[in-house]
């Protein structure tokens, strides 16, 4: 699945945050976003899952090939790790959850209920949910946050075998992940003009006027 | 989607999932109502089909709020919205799961209640019916309203008053078919236009919530 992006501009909660951002990431290829908070990261991802509406511009793989990780993990606090992702696996019509638990190193804390575990393990099982979504385009929104250092390397290692497989990833993150081969998109030229400088209008939020 | 629904009845039934709020309440309701009202079976007889129907409407109200906040707190209705399962049959498992952990046991505990505020004995049936009739069309209109507001911090007044209006023809006809039947009357037309709201309830809003609830999402 190529994924290309010609000339999109999205806008959060009305202001146009991002005009002009164009790039294409084929199987195999990972894509890091970079830019300072704020830039409009988490919205770009966002509105190539199909959450949100692009302002202008054009996205030429369907929200149905890609696999999108927010901020939130969406674990239920009283499932128990194999229930909240055996839920996953089952709405994305995959099989096994072992691989995706012995990948994410919770094979040992697959009876554990979700509200027991520590911030980071919650993250992992966060992230085992896009090893059986099945889907070609993983879309990382900082998946390493309360990561340690050896699950960050395990996650690195995970993201290298879902590329190798014919996959694509596209990772907003502040940190290293090991990926050297990973090509990186610096954010910051790309950010919106005010609407009074040329920049795109109409980006007017009400659903219903 | 049977995934999804299974999940909800298991979130409804472990601890803190809400399930038996409803009943709960409708209990509470019920059984405070002779004290207040005084023990004349006459009277009691009189208010009741309005009473139940009344308390029944207000249980289902208290747990709508938690339709959609919760996997919105959570991210998951973001996650979900992004699966390959269609909104609309998100919402109409939502609000499927709704009525089993809400409308269902109100349904079932009726006749005990109808009890304590001595319904004529020909009134049981149609209690009955009319609730399980009606209590689904209570729980999509009221999925409806979840969706409405699920992006607003404590948005349960909002959504009371959005939801309460559109409750109220359910409970008009619900009421009038159970006072009827207690009464030996015919009860084919309210009947009629109760099943009627109900099934137009659940074919058209299940779309309306999905469209709301995208761009709440936004």
């Amino acid at each position: 699945m190529n994924l290309s992006v010609t000339d999109l501009a999205v806008a959060r909660g009305g202001l146009p945050v991002l005009e002009g951002v164009s790039f294409t990431l084929a199987p195999g290829r990972a894509l890091i976003l970079r830019g300072p908070n704020g830039i409009g990261k988490t919205t770009l991802l966002r509105t190539l899952a199909g959450l949100q509406p692009p302002l202008a511009g054009e996205i030429s793989a369907p929200p149905e090939a890609i696999a999108y990780a927010s901020h939130a993990d969406g674990l239920k606090a009283t499932l128990t790790v194999a229930e909240n992702l055996t839920f996953w696996a089952r709405i994305f019509g995959t099989g096994a959850i072992a691989p995706a638990l012995a990948a994410m190193n919770l094979a040992g804390l697959a009876d554990r209920q979700a509200q027991n575990l520590s911030a980071g393990q919650k993250r992992r099982l966060g992230l085992a949910r896009l090893l059986v979504s099945g889907r070609p385009v993983w879309m990382l929104d900082e998946p390493t946050v309360s990561l340690d250092t050896a699950s960050v390397a395990l996650f690195g290692g995970v993201v290298r075998a879902h590329l190798a497989a014919g996959g694509s990833a596209l990772i907003a993150t502040h940190i290293d992940l090991g990926l050297p081969e990973a090509e990186l998109l610096d954010l910051t030229p790309l950010k919106a003009k005010p609407p009074g400088q040329g920049g795109i209008t109409g980006a007017f939020d009400e659903a219903f006027l | 989607m049977i995934a999804l629904l299974a999940r909800d009845l298991r979130l409804a039934i472990r601890a803190g999932g809400g399930f038996g709020l409803g009943l709960a309440f409708f209990l509470i309701v019920v059984v405070l109502v002779p004290l207040g009202v005084g023990p004349s079976g006459a009277t009691l007889a009189l208010i009741a089909p309005g009473i139940l129907w009344v308390a029944a409407l207000l249980a289902c109200l208290l747990s709508l709020d938690r339709i959609f906040a919760l996997d919105h707190e959570d991210g998951s209705l973001d996650l979900l919205a992004t699966a390959p399962i269609p909104l609309e049959g998100v919402v109409s498992v939502k609000a499927l799961a709704h009525w089993l952990t809400t409308g269902l046991p109100l349904v079932l505990a009726s006749p005990v209640l109808a009890l304590l505020l001595n319904l004529p004995a020909s009134g049981y049936g149609w209690l009955m019916l009319s609730l399980a009739l009606g209590t689904p069309a209570l729980s999509v209109i009221g999925t409806f309203g979840a969706a409405l507001t699920v992006g607003l911090k404590r948005g349960g007044l909002l959504m009371s008053l959005l939801v309460l209006p559109l409750y109220v023809p359910t409970l008009i006809f619900g009421a009038e078919v159970v006072k009827r039947g207690a009464t030996g009357q015919a009860v084919d037309s309210p009947l009629l236009l109760l099943a009627g709201i109900t099934a137009g309830a659940a074919a058209l809003l299940p779309f309306a919530s999905a469209a709301a609830l995208r761009v709440n999402l936004r």
